[in-house]
């Protein structure tokens, strides 16, 4: 389960810290109290940063420095289709062999395929993902969502 | 292998928990050291269990047939058995619920639905304490909000006890219940029961004690603790799940109206109205939890034949061994007691940085099992400023290789994610 690229994304996270963003979502696991605050900076059609800032365990903090790394500079649709793919290799329940397709996409993410393994740790994993899709709505949600993130 | 003074034969008792033998990853010798969550069961139980189903299964209190009287008599003998091993002067004091979470829940709901004197009202306050777990706090937040009453609780000392250096604050004239734990289930503390059910008694507050950590550690004596009610579970002393108990002192039972309404619990019923059977009955609506109860009263003998005072002198020696051994792993921090003096076998630590789920998935690898979170007792982790904590708990048939092997796993996690 702790493959050596999620322990080097948990000892040199990507990414962290709290930036400019257009919305900011705060994201607890109430079973072992992980909890993330994240912003999304989103120029229209690209992924300009994804800041984070959260304690938790080695899965849920590697997972949302990978999650930056994959995801800043991305068209929003080649984030969305990363974001489904790796929910779809989470909820795999251990299953799911990554082909090369799946592997091209998720890049550093794959090695969060033995996670999958364990239903208790599959929503650390997922904890900072559901966060950013959570962001990214507010983002795209228009005028209303705005007013709720002062970030 | 390291001797103390105290121990129980855990060879020989070993042999009685089939599950212990179980190897996990890859051939891996299971180490059980989560026994605060629940405890395993004793062939014993399970041979009662399948021979109640066996041969004597039926519903009870109605019919006349062979095996509803059987079922019935088993049934009521484990409430018998229970009676015994609390010491409570009467029988009808105790009522089986499903856990120990429903027996408060059914104390906080007697207590808002009662009248006077009992009554809780937005003119009263109800007192608890920061150790709580989960099950004695939501019920009284419950209780505190459907009827206005204030919610007041005893804060925690830096090394784990009850601050109670302003209790004729905590506790006054307006205080309706006492709500505590006998035995923390994060911390391990062991708390004061006399000073506390003193003052309560002083005001003329009911107290009501979780015995959760306690029922399956030591022996337990509802005269003695002056409680009016004590609650506590089945599954942590070698019985199964889905069996608690709630003791209540007689008068009080017979005064307080019913919560749960249903078959069983009545005496007559109109379609205008009912009257209620007499307590316990009048507290234990509808088909009640018959095998499991048949089940924790096999658990007593079991725990009967060893000898609760010889289980409180195996876990102490056990908590003073792992106390000293988990001290000596560098960066552990204990949260709660860091003696063995008035506390359970229930002991919760941080390891420098490193997440408990992290530090249990690790040891879990290695076949340790240990529980992370907050333990239902959230609380506790902010009033001491950390998110969670990795807890070892043992029982009777915990042994000292064990705190080693759990010891020697947590300088492995300190390598792996050092």
């Amino acid at each position: 389960m702790y493959q050596e690229v999620i322990l080097d994304h948990y000892k040199n996270p990507h990414g962290r810290g709290l930036r400019d963003g257009d919305a900011e979502v705060h994201h607890v696991n109430p079973t072992c109290g992980d909890e993330i605050t994240l912003r999304v900076k989103y120029d229209g059609t690209k992924i300009e940063d994804v800041s984070y800032e959260g304690q938790g365990c080695s899965i849920s903090q590697a997972s949302a420095s990978v999650l930056n790394e994959l995801l800043v500079g991305k068209e929003f649709s080649d984030a969305r289709k990363i974001q489904e793919t790796f929910l779809e290799l989470m909820q795999s329940k251990g299953k799911l062999e990554p082909d090369d397709a799946m592997e091209d996409i998720l890049e550093d993410a794959v090695a969060f395929a033995g996670v999958s393994k364990y239903p208790a740790r599959v929503k650390c994993a997922l904890l900072s993902w559901m966060a950013w899709k959570d962001a990214t709505a507010q983002v795209l949600g228009g005028a209303d969502a705005e007013k709720e993130t002062t970030a | 292998m390291t001797q103390l003074p105290g121990l129980l034969d855990t060879e020989a008792l070993r042999k009685d928990f089939p599950i212990l033998d179980r190897v996990v990853h890859d051939g891996k010798k299971l180490v059980y050291l989560d026994n605060a969550a629940t405890s395993q069961t004793p062939r014993q139980v399970l041979d009662v269990l399948s021979e109640y189903y066996e041969q004597h299964n039926a519903n009870v209190h109605r019919g006349v047939h062979v095996l509803a009287e059987e079922a019935t008599a088993l049934y009521e003998g484990a409430r018998d058995k229970v009676a015994e091993f609390i010491n409570a002067p009467s029988r009808d004091e105790v009522i089986f619920t499903k856990n120990a979470s429903e027996s408060l829940n059914l104390v906080a709901n007697m207590l808002g639905w009662a009248d006077e004197p009992y009554r809780v009202d937005s003119d009263t306050e109800i007192v608890i304490t920061e150790m709580e777990h989960h099950s004695n706090i939501v019920p009284w937040q419950l209780l505190a909000q459907r009827t206005g009453a204030k919610l007041k609780w005893f804060g925690l000392t830096d090394d784990g006890r009850l601050d109670l250096s302003n209790i004729d604050e905590v506790i006054t004239e307006k205080t309706k219940i006492v709500s505590f734990v006998l035995v923390s289930n994060i911390l391990g503390t062991q708390n004061p029961v006399e000073a506390i059910v003193r003052r309560a008694q002083q005001v003329g507050a009911l107290v009501c004690i979780d015995a959760s950590q306690a029922a399956p550690h030591m022996p337990l004596d509802v005269q003695a603790l002056q409680a009016d009610f004590v609650a506590f579970t089945g599954h942590k002393m070698c019985g199964p799940t889905g069996i608690g108990v709630l003791w209540g002192r007689q008068e009080l039972l017979e005064d307080l109206p019913p919560f749960l309404g249903g078959g069983e619990m009545i005496e007559t019923v109109s379609m205008h109205s009912s009257t209620y059977a007499p307590a316990p009955h009048k507290f234990e609506a509808g088909t009640p939890p018959v095998s499991q109860a048949i089940g924790l009263g096999a658990a007593i003998d079991y725990l009967n034949a060893i000898g609760m005072e010889k289980i409180l002198a195996h876990e102490h020696a056990l908590t003073e061994y792992a106390v000293k051994r988990l001290l000596e792993v560098p960066d552990l921090r204990i949260i709660g007691p860091t003696t063995a003096e008035e506390r359970g076998a229930a002991i919760s630590f941080t390891l420098g940085d490193i997440h408990p789920h992290d530090v249990g998935q690790v040891l879990d690898e290695q076949g340790i099992a240990v529980r992370v979170g907050h333990h239902c007792a959230r609380p506790v982790c902010l009033r001491y400023g950390i998110p969670a904590t990795t807890r070892a708990s043992f029982y009777l048939y915990s042994t000292p290789a064990e705190i080693d092997a759990l010891v020697d796993g947590l300088e492995h996690v300190r390598n792996f994610f050092g």
